[in-house]
């Protein structure tokens, strides 16, 4: 028995550490991949010759991008919509989510129904693209030309990001925040004092939870915003891919490195600064989701 | 007074009047004390209400509005008459979509059964891979090797729609006279397992590849990060169990299917029922930045059918409203009785 025992464990922890590592690498490989041709020769590139190490290191698809003003445009952009996203995100959220997670509040079951009830039913992309130009024409017709307003206020709520908030405030005990309206706290102070310090590790996997999807949004910004110099790095990136990728326009490429390298150089950058920030937010992930993940 | 209102009244004998019953009385009495009660309370507690406001503004807005936009598929589209003024055209659209017999049909339908056939495999593959993850995650003792493999694994989730699909374009890219086709293409040919023509062609442009690349892509992305969860309810078996189990001579397989199972057991029902629930969402983005004309086949869902038919140059709002409200209508049926199933089997509401 003792030896049936130890012969399938050691079967089983070699299978285990042999598929995750080739998942592992699988995962890792577009990016190593990525790098390696953003860095690699013209020829090696362009005859797909670059497999995993870059082949005839140069530097000029990255100067190329550093050099581009649109690129830092863009980057600014994609910053601008991340940061006042996701602040006017997590404002209405938290204050929403607040209220909601009270006994007292009238109606709670009718304000839950109508968060709740978004989720089951989308009215789908044509009558939201109809809304996102009325509303464009109600923000031009007060002064806010910038579209990139549009998308920071009328897109990216999302109702679950509200209901893991709401639960993570439910779980906050109720003598707490009795102990300080006894205090003599107000509302705002118990909301700020008390149930945001305790539920910190919630509110941190929602605010990333918006920031990546701000970080990464594409699809309404394409649509919405029409002046160039207000697309944020992911529709500069596409934009780039279809005209790189385009054998009409690349006719005349002379340039030591290859049109793919600029789109490889392009990716990098974009990733980099997820890349960086990623170790930190890690567990957040890992945690929050476990915390506010299913309601009992 | 009393014909008109003989329910409310009754006869006192006593002192020979009419009077409002007790019971309605009482109840007159809850109803507007109730009123007051709500005035009062809401003015009260004015804070709590203004905090609610935002969000609730938000949701109207940008979520129910557009909802009442939908109603536009309903009337037939004359730009030349307000839409005040314009007919009411009954189901005209959903006849067309559903019986029409013309393009938009036939492409109604196809889009119908992609999406449904995008999304069964999703299940299929998609759904037991983070699981298996999760019982290899468990395995790993050591806690720094773990982290590696979590970090590694959850990686791509993190990448955009537009990064991840720019990625796999190269990769699959078509070769040319004067340029080399992609890394995958050139990997699958080495191996036999796809002709020299068929990989120089460039694999997005093969509708046979599409659902593939779709469903192998969104493993990649996704696998690690959906085993979060299943690792959590692993982690919580207590290590007694699989000591009972090893002492009564349990080898790792009969561990796996005695001890685990059964305890992760419910974790799996819940994720299934979720992911049943939004079987039809399917993420629209992705499609739409990896199809092309010659894809169309086996890569047009519902949402890029009503993109390509709404927002276009010749927009037909209208037919592809009702295109997209018809996938709607049967996901949220599918979310309800999803959650409806998830609440009897395991009194747990998912929403």
């Amino acid at each position: 028995m003792k030896r049936k025992l130890e012969i399938s464990e050691l079967i089983f922890k070699i299978l285990s550490y042999t598929l995750l590592t080739i998942f592992a690498l699988a995962c890792l490989y577009p990016f190593v991949y990525a790098v390696s041709s953003a860095i690699s020769g013209r020829s090696a590139v362009e005859y797909g010759s670059v497999v995993l190490l870059p082949i005839d290191v140069q530097f000029g698809a990255f100067a190329r991008m550093f050099g581009d003003n649109m690129f830092w445009n863009a980057y600014s952009n994609t910053l601008f919509v991340t940061l006042y996203g996701t602040l006017w995100a997590m404002l209405t959220a938290i204050l929403g989510a607040y209220a909601l997670s009270k006994r007292r509040l009238l109606f709670r079951t009718g304000f839950n129904f109508f968060l709740v009830f978004t989720m089951w039913f989308s009215a789908g992309i044509v009558p939201q693209y109809l809304n996102y130009l009325a509303t464009q024409k109600v923000f031009n017709a007060v002064g806010i030309m910038d579209d990139k307003w549009l998308v920071v206020i009328a897109m990216g709520m999302a109702a679950m990001n509200i209901i893991l908030l709401r639960n993570a405030f439910e779980g906050v005990p109720s003598e707490v925040e009795e102990a300080a309206i006894v205090d003599g706290a107000t509302e705002m102070q118990v909301l700020t004092n008390v149930y945001i310090p305790m539920s910190k590790s919630t509110i941190a996997t929602v605010a990333l939870f918006f920031a990546i999807s701000r970080w990464n949004g594409y699809f309404w910004a394409r649509q919405m915003i029409s002046n160039q110099n207000e697309h944020p790095l992911q529709v500069f990136i596409r934009l780039r891919l279809e005209e790189f990728t385009n054998p009409d326009t690349m006719t005349g490429w002379n340039y030591p490195y290859a049109s793919d390298s600029v789109i490889y150089a392009l990716i990098v950058c974009s990733i980099v600064p997820i890349l960086v920030i990623y170790p930190f937010i890690q567990k957040y992930f890992a945690k929050g989701t476990n915390v506010g993940g299913v309601k009992e | 007074m009393k014909e008109r209102a003989a329910d409310f009244l009754e006869f006192d004998k006593e002192r020979g009047v009419y009077r409002i019953s007790s019971e309605q009385a009482v109840r007159d009495d809850v109803e507007k004390h109730h009123w007051v009660h709500v005035g009062r309370t809401v003015m009260k507690d004015w804070r709590l209400y203004l905090m609610l406001v935002p969000m609730l503004l938000v949701f109207l807005f940008w979520r129910y509005f557009p909802m009442y936009e939908l109603l536009g598929c309903f009337k037939v589209s004359d730009n030349v008459l307000p839409v005040s003024e314009q007919l009411f055209s009954g189901f005209s659209y959903f006849k067309r979509l559903l019986v029409g017999g013309d393009t938009a049909s036939t492409e109604f339908w196809r889009a119908m059964r992609n999406t449904f056939i995008l999304s069964f495999y999703g299940l299929c593959f998609g759904f037991p891979i983070p699981i298996i993850l999760a019982l290899f995650f468990n395995e790993i003792r050591s806690n720094a090797a773990r982290s590696v493999f979590q970090v590694l694994t959850y990686l791509p989730k993190f990448m955009s729609t537009v990064v991840m699909t720019s990625l796999v374009t190269m990769l699959v890219k078509q070769g040319s006279l004067t340029t080399g086709m992609g890394v995958l293409n050139q990997g699958l040919e080495a191996l036999g397992l796809i002709s020299h023509d068929v990989a120089n062609a460039g694999l997005l442009n093969n509708p046979a590849f599409f659902r593939s690349i779709y469903q192998i892509s969104g493993i990649w992305e996704t696998a690690g990060y959906d085993s979060i969860v299943f690792f959590a309810a692993i982690i919580a078996v207590s290590p007694t169990s699989y000591e009972a189990a090893q002492i009564d001579g349990a080898d790792k397989w009969a561990q796996m299917r005695y001890v685990v199972l059964p305890s992760i057991l419910s974790t799996i029902v819940i994720m299934l029922i979720t992911r049943i629930g939004s079987l039809l969402n399917i993420g629209y983005e992705k499609v739409l930045l990896l199809y092309n004309t010659n894809t169309y086949v086996t890569a047009d869902v519902v949402s890029t059918f009503a993109n390509r038919y709404g927002m276009g140059g010749s927009a037909q709002t209208g037919l592809a409203a009702a295109a997209e409200m018809m996938n709607n209508v049967i996901g949220m049926l599918l979310v309800i009785g999803a959650n409806t199933i998830a609440k009897k089997a395991s009194n747990t509401s998912l929403y």
